[in-house]
């Protein structure tokens, strides 16, 4: 049955070089990060670029296993290999290991396991399985609930770990209901719940004195500023905005502005009084807070050094002094960028940013031109989720995020994250491959 | 609803990100130059290059103090890569504790990982051999050479003095020190310190990733180490060396100068020490060990002790009242033993049979006639005051009450009471001379250090002028002595008030003189016994002197504390020093081995 289908497989051989390109300079860049000057064979399994290119090797067969599959199986399996996932994931909380504080591993000898990065596949597969499944209208609120509840269960999963890098990455999926119907509000909602969310935390680390009731948190500050801006929101709506529309206007700023206050107390709340110390130290790090650890600020503060090392042209491969002395904790892992940038400049950098941008704008491209819907969406999804990796990855190499700990896509040392996206990849160059057999 | 065109949307907010991100980088890595200049802040070390330190040579250009090499072990640990601990520290001979600790402090505050911390300091090149060539077996652990002090003759400790690593206070006061620098503490390594010390240089170097040392911008930034100058010393080693073996066991000094020059030929304080105990890694302890000592061997009693002069500043006060018109030569004063004791057979002394007969009654007699001349007729007490202002102010000229100018780091400067002084201890006019006539023959409150004693023997020596007792006299090898100990300091004496003193002091070391057991057959000697009255203790024995008569080659001061009379210990000490110095040793072995075997320490 496979055999037959793969005959007139269609392959974007575009998509299959730029992942090529990707991957390989994703390992160069791991192999000058990590180098041991006494192992400097690339086949040192001891070391992580050694490491890396068993993990490119386990890629290329998962590759070929994908396209040997039939595509019918993805949408077929969608729901199982969704709930295998969420297995694995309630398995990690209790048999896992525990690396910087989250239960996130399997540790099987020398190797570990990230179920979480493999999760993304299961969401992607089963919500376009979902989407796509007849009579599905996003903008049916039931159905939006079921959706969302497809993204939150392994969301919730992952925050018991707790690992807030890979939850943020789930964000990825608003993306795509987005394009599959769902109002754009949500969108906006969703922006400005995280913007509102990360305020209340980070005034809320202060204390102001207030008149009357002396010193409390500077989460009031927060809340009253919240409420003169919906005074004034309301003033504008009485002298600016048609008769009709007033009233609906009213309501809107009047709700916005309670679910704003509670969202954001409520934050602030859970922060201050209902998480252990460790992990609201966590989250002050991540949003590069005073912590009492002085080694908080030093991996930004190392990381933009190395950036601004690399200059135009960059040092050159093996030459940059920052990357070579290792002044970037695991450089190989999550800051991997930052030896892009020192070693192969601002050129180097633009380059990689636009490899990631043409993948991007291709699967999308890949996307719009499938006739199943299934297809379309999962296409979208890996696309965003893409997306997500890339806004966190280097705007927190580069100072713009905080320092939170997820992988830049086929660049970062790691097994898990490698095949994941290989795999969340590949499903989609399958799918597209057959896209003329496919009916509407 | 066709929501086709939202990818439009979708990739307008990927677009934008990637923009952002751009313009970010473009920030971070062209437009400015910060980001860049904090990495190279990081990675290019500054490479501190030691100068080594100047060497001391003595009068005859016999190595006096020199350097050594020394290695210290030192750990980088953002370099460590996990490594056998238990051969490493069998390899450097560190129990396994020590060296957890040593790792963890040098990663905790203020240590760094990118900076360097010292495992051991200061091994021997022989420590070093022991495991040099296994090092590199251990990555981020290197070796750093220093130079140390040694002291081939072991001799002149507190003389040459030691360095050791600058402190807190040091850095502060001095920004070109910096942490780890070395400094003289004592001695010629403390006045010369300026020119031993050299100049440091300093190497950036940059560390590629196989960790080989490249020079940054072709060394332009770098500055070349200038070495110490060399010093060579006034000391003659030989007779320093001398005046320690005498001095053994006995508590003490003896200064000895070249009176024409100034130069110090022998600066000895016993008890003394090797000067080699205080460098090196055992230096803490021996310093404590040394300062723990109830014999105060680190107290420089040749330029901190305080003597009362005694006896022997009979010498001071004749010049002084000749110079003031006071007596003459031929000045005839009863020994009248009812107003201050006095010993031996004479009654009526003139001023040079005084000074042979240390006549106290004399010398009261002198320096009433300096204080009491009837210049305010009416009052006792104010003529007193006006008498001693006068006094003062000659005393002064002989050097007392001051430091001399030397280079002598730390010369304490004794006491030449003033009638301010008096004022203040006994109130305004409420003292007249005889509430202060123990001055008269160096008792009271009159206090001095062997190396202005010493200087006045210079000054008669001279017959007039002395020049500041110094250490170095030659900055270099082609340089000279600093320019203030060229020139002569007159002292306001005419030359001929010292032919009766000097004709005295050799009839001291004569028939019938205080001294007379030292006398020599080829080398006239004069010179003056003394006591230093310490009751209830023993007296100190004090003996100072010049030789040879004409033409003076050495004065010499000699103090053994608690050791009585002047003329027992103190003089044969001094006729030995002379002997060595002018002839090169004695041939009264009998004396010698007497005085080095002799024990004074009770
Ligand atoms: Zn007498």
């Amino acid at each position: 049955m496979a055999a037959s289908g793969k005959q007139n497989l269609q392959l974007d051989w575009g998509t299959i070089a730029l992942y090529g390109a990707l991957v390989l300079f994703g390992w160069l860049s791991i192999y000058s990060a990590a180098f041991n000057p006494l192992l400097p064979s690339p086949f040192t399994f001891s070391e992580e670029y050694g490491k890396q290119l068993v993990w490119i090797g386990a890629c290329v067969f998962l590759i070929v296993v994908i396209l040997y599959l039939d595509a019918e199986v993805f949408n077929k399996l969608a729901v199982y290999i969704y709930f295998f996932f969420v297995l694995l994931l309630m398995l990690v909380l209790v048999i896992g290991k525990e690396v910087n504080g989250a239960k996130a591993w399997f540790g099987i000898g020398d190797f570990g396991i990230q179920p979480s990065e493999f999760s993304k596949i299961g969401v992607g597969l089963f919500l376009s399985k979902f989407i796509s499944s007849s009579g599905m209208q996003l903008k049916n609120l039931r159905m939006r609930i079921q959706a969302f509840a497809i993204i939150g269960l392994p969301a919730v999963l992952i925050l018991l770990q707790p690992d807030v890098g890979s939850l943020l990455t789930f964000l990825a999926f608003i993306l795509v209901m987005y394009r599959e119907g769902m109002s754009g509000n949500v969108l906006i909602a969703g922006f400005a719940s995280v913007v509102i969310g990360t305020l209340s935390i980070v005034i809320g680390a202060g204390r102001t004195s207030y008149p009357y009731f002396g010193e409390l948190s500077s989460i009031w500050t927060f809340i009253i500023s919240l409420f003169g801006l919906s005074i004034l929101a309301l003033i504008f709506v009485r002298n600016f905005v048609v008769p009709r529309s007033r009233r609906m206007l009213y309501s809107v700023v009047v709700i916005s502005m309670v679910l704003a206050s509670s969202l954001a107390f409520s934050i602030n709340y859970i922060v201050d009084n209902v998480l252990e110390k460790h992990h609201k130290e966590r989250i002050y790090v991540m949003l590069s807070l005073p912590v009492e650890r002085q080694d908080a600020t030093y991996n930004s503060e190392m990381a933009k050094i190395t950036v601004g090392s690399g200059g135009f042209i960059g040092r050159g491969f093996h030459q940059g002094p920052m990357t070579q002395n290792n002044y970037v904790p695991e450089q190989w892992t999550d800051f991997i960028f930052s030896a892009v940038a020192e070693e192969w400049g601002f050129l180097g950098s633009v380059t990689v940013i636009l490899m990631f941008f043409t993948l991007i704008y291709r699967l999308v491209v890949l996307a719009e031109r499938q006739r199943s819907q299934f297809s379309r969406v999962y296409g979208y999804c890996v696309a965003a989720i893409i997306f997500m990796h890339l806004l966190i990855n280097i705007g927190m190499v580069l100072g713009l995020a905080p320092i939170i700990g997820i992988p830049l896509p086929f660049f970062s040392y790691g097994g898990s994250s490698l095949m994941a996206f290989t795999i969340l990849l590949f499903i989609m160059i399958r799918l597209d491959a057959e896209r003329l057999s496919v009916f509407r | 609803m066709n929501n086709d065109n939202r990818r439009y949307t979708f990739l307008f907010i990927v677009g934008t990100i990637c923009v952002i991100y751009i313009v970010r980088l473009f920030a971070l890595q062209v437009a400015t130059s910060e980001w860049k200049n904090k990495g190279s802040r990081l990675t290019e070390r500054e490479v501190v290059v030691y100068p080594s330190r100047g060497n001391i040579f003595d009068r005859n250009g016999k190595v006096l103090v020199t350097n050594q090499t020394v290695y210290d072990l030192m750990v980088l640990p953002k370099e460590v890569l996990p490594f056998d601990t238990l051969e490493f520290c069998k390899l450097v001979n560190l129990p396994y504790d020590e060296l957890k600790e040593i790792l963890k402090k040098s990663t905790t505050y203020p240590n760094v990982k990118y900076k360097p911390s010292p495992v051991i300091k200061q091994m021997l090149p022989e420590e070093y051999a022991l495991f040099a060539e296994r090092l590199y077996k251990f990555p981020g652990f290197f070796v750093q050479a220093r130079t140390l002090r040694t002291y081939p003759e072991s001799l002149g400790s507190l003389l040459l003095g030691d360095v050791g690593e600058v402190n807190k206070d040091i850095l502060e006061k001095h920004p070109d020190y910096r942490k780890g620098d070395y400094i003289g503490l004592n001695g010629i390594e403390k006045s010369y310190e300026k020119e031993l010390r050299g100049k440091r240089g300093i190497k950036y170097v940059y560390r590629d990733n196989l960790g080989v040392e490249h020079s940054v911008a072709n060394g332009q930034l770098d500055s070349a180490a200038q070495e110490g100058v060399d010093l060579y010393a006034t000391i003659d080693a030989e007779l320093q060396k001398y005046g320690e073996q005498l001095m053994q066991n006995k508590r003490g000094c003896i200064v000895a100068i070249e009176p024409s020059t100034g130069e110090i030929l022998a600066l000895v304080s016993a008890p003394t020490f090797d000067p080699n105990l205080l460098v090196g890694r055992a230096r803490g302890q021996n310093f404590s060990a040394l300062a723990k000592d109830p014999l105060k061997p680190l107290f420089n009693r040749a330029t901190q002790a305080q003597y009362r002069p005694g006896s022997i500043f009979k010498l001071a006060q004749s010049l002084t009242a000749l110079q003031l018109g006071s007596i003459t030569k031929d000045t005839r004063i009863a020994c009248n033993r009812g107003l201050i004791g006095c010993h031996g057979a004479h009654s009526m002394d003139d001023l040079e049979m005084a000074i042979v007969h240390s006549c106290n009654p004399y010398f009261r007699g002198v320096l009433q006639r300096v204080v009491e001349a009837n210049r305010d007729p009416n009052s006792r007490a104010k003529d007193a005051a006006i008498g001693l202002s006068i006094w003062n102010e000659q005393i002064r000229k002989l050097g007392f009450g001051s430091n001399l100018g030397s280079d002598l780091p730390g010369m304490k400067k004794g006491n030449v009471p003033s009638a301010e002084y008096y004022n203040k201890k006994y109130g305004v006019e409420a003292w007249n001379f005889s509430t202060i006539y123990s001055i008269a023959i160096g008792e009271g409150e009159m206090l001095i250090n062997p190396v202005q004693m010493c200087n006045l023997v210079c000054i008669i020596a001279n017959r007039g002028f002395y020049v500041p007792p110094h250490t170095v006299r030659q900055i270099g090898r082609d340089g000279s002595a600093r320019a203030e100990y060229v020139t002569r300091v007159d002292v306001g004496v005419k030359p001929e008030y010292f032919e009766t003193v000097v004709n005295a002091m050799e009839k001291v070391v004569g028939p019938g003189g205080t001294a007379n057991s030292i006398k020599l057959s080829d080398i006239v000697i004069c010179g003056k016994t003394g006591t230093v009255q310490n009751e209830p203790r023993e007296d100190h024995s004090v003996f100072v002197c010049f030789a040879p008569k004409e033409n003076p080659k050495i004065a010499l001061a000699v103090y053994v504390e608690y050791a009585g009379f002047g003329g027992t210990w103190a003089a044969p000490i001094s006729s030995l020093m002379i002997e060595k110095y002018l002839k090169g040793g004695t041939t009264n072995k009998g004396r010698e081995e007497l005085i080095m075997n002799a024990k004074i320490l009770n």
